[in-house]
């Protein structure tokens, strides 16, 4: 197995290849991956192609989160 | 141009001192027309400081009456203004701290129908809304009138903000669409720390008062995100998305969409 380190919102961590995008977002138990967004070095990561996206070493992997208002919709 | 009033050079002396802004930002502030979308947790603060900045023309809209579990944060409302729309609530504090200040009020929903005619009156828009339908409306609609504006976003003890200026990373850029009505959490989980709405909306009100005075670099192509639990604050870049489906090369949303909202009532 090959180790390699990463970096996952800014903070350097190692994980084991292969892995792709879905793995890694398993791996970090992501509590709802529906509402994140993936960014690979900046690039943006199509949710169709997270299981193709192989990660490599260097690699720095964002979640970008879906923020509402804090009250989601109470008063509608 | 407007010439300021002994009165206003007192009043935004700590202003005009600023070698950045001077009685010539203080003006371009007093120019500006600026629409708020929403006058709750963000639109609050954002509200509250754009007044006492001397923003021109403040424009609110928001269809809410004041409800007694929004006072938590929503501080531009006062317990005597439960049960009142938000937007008249919102304009009697704001005519309050600074009389110079013309308010517009919108109360309804801001929707496909409205959106673009009520967007294309103001210099910068300022998205304080609550729910992913309206954020991705405000997006569109902004897109496509080509103006600039800030988001924001809170949710328990974080919070996110970008500005956007025509041709940089849109909201779309980043989050595509909308997430399914069913992964968007519940109400009992979606709760946020009050002062986190503070925190957030005083970066949004900072960003447009920088963009009318042209201060520094705007938060373009860079989403801000803090965790008040570790008070760690990160700037992500993003980029313009040339296949985005809004502001990429083409472009496959031609009119504004009304998306369907997560349902959630917890007076019921």
């Amino acid at each position: 197995m090959i180790m390699a380190k990463i970096y996952v919102n800014g903070d350097a961590q190692e994980v084991n290849l292969p892995l792709n995008v879905s793995e890694l977002i398993k791996q970090l138990l992501v509590e709802d991956p529906e509402m994140v967004s993936v960014q690979v070095n900046e690039e943006f990561a199509e949710r169709e192609d997270w299981d193709s996206i192989q990660i490599k070493e260097g690699d720095k992997v964002d979640f970008l989160y879906f923020m509402g208002g804090g009250n989601l919709s109470i008063d509608h | 141009m407007i010439e300021l009033t002994e009165e206003q050079i007192q009043r935004y002396s700590r202003h005009i001192l600023l070698q950045d802004v001077g009685v010539e930002g203080q003006e371009k502030i007093m120019n500006a027309r600026v629409l708020v979308v929403g006058a709750g947790g963000l639109g609050a603060p954002v509200a509250l400081y754009l007044a006492a900045a001397g923003i021109g023309t403040i424009g609110i809209v928001d269809a809410d009456v004041v409800d007694l579990s929004n006072l938590q944060r929503q501080v531009i409302h006062f317990t005597k203004d439960v049960g009142v729309p938000k937007v008249k609530s919102a304009e009697e504090k704001i005519k309050a701290i600074n009389p110079d200040v013309k308010v517009e009020t919108y109360y309804k929903f801001l929707d496909s129908s409205n959106a673009l005619d009520i967007i294309k009156e103001y210099d910068f828009i300022v998205d304080g809304t609550d729910n992913f339908p309206v954020k991705f409306l405000i997006n569109d609609a902004c897109v496509m009138a080509g103006k600039p504006f800030s988001h924001g976003g809170i949710l328990r003890f974080n919070g996110q903000t970008f500005t956007h200026l025509p041709g940089t990373a849109c909201y779309r850029c980043m989050f595509k669409e909308p997430p399914p009505v069913g992964a968007v959490p519940t109400c009992s989980q979606a709760g946020v720390l009050g002062a986190i709405a503070g925190m957030l909306g005083t970066i949004q009100a900072a960003e447009t008062l920088k963009y009318f005075t042209g201060i520094g670099e705007l938060l373009t192509n860079r989403l801000l995100t803090f965790d008040a639990k570790t008070m760690q604050f990160r700037t992500v870049p993003v980029r313009h998305r040339d296949s985005c489906a809004i502001c990429g090369t083409n472009p496959t949303i031609d009119h504004l969409i009304d998306y369907e909202q997560a349902a959630c009532d917890l007076k019921h």
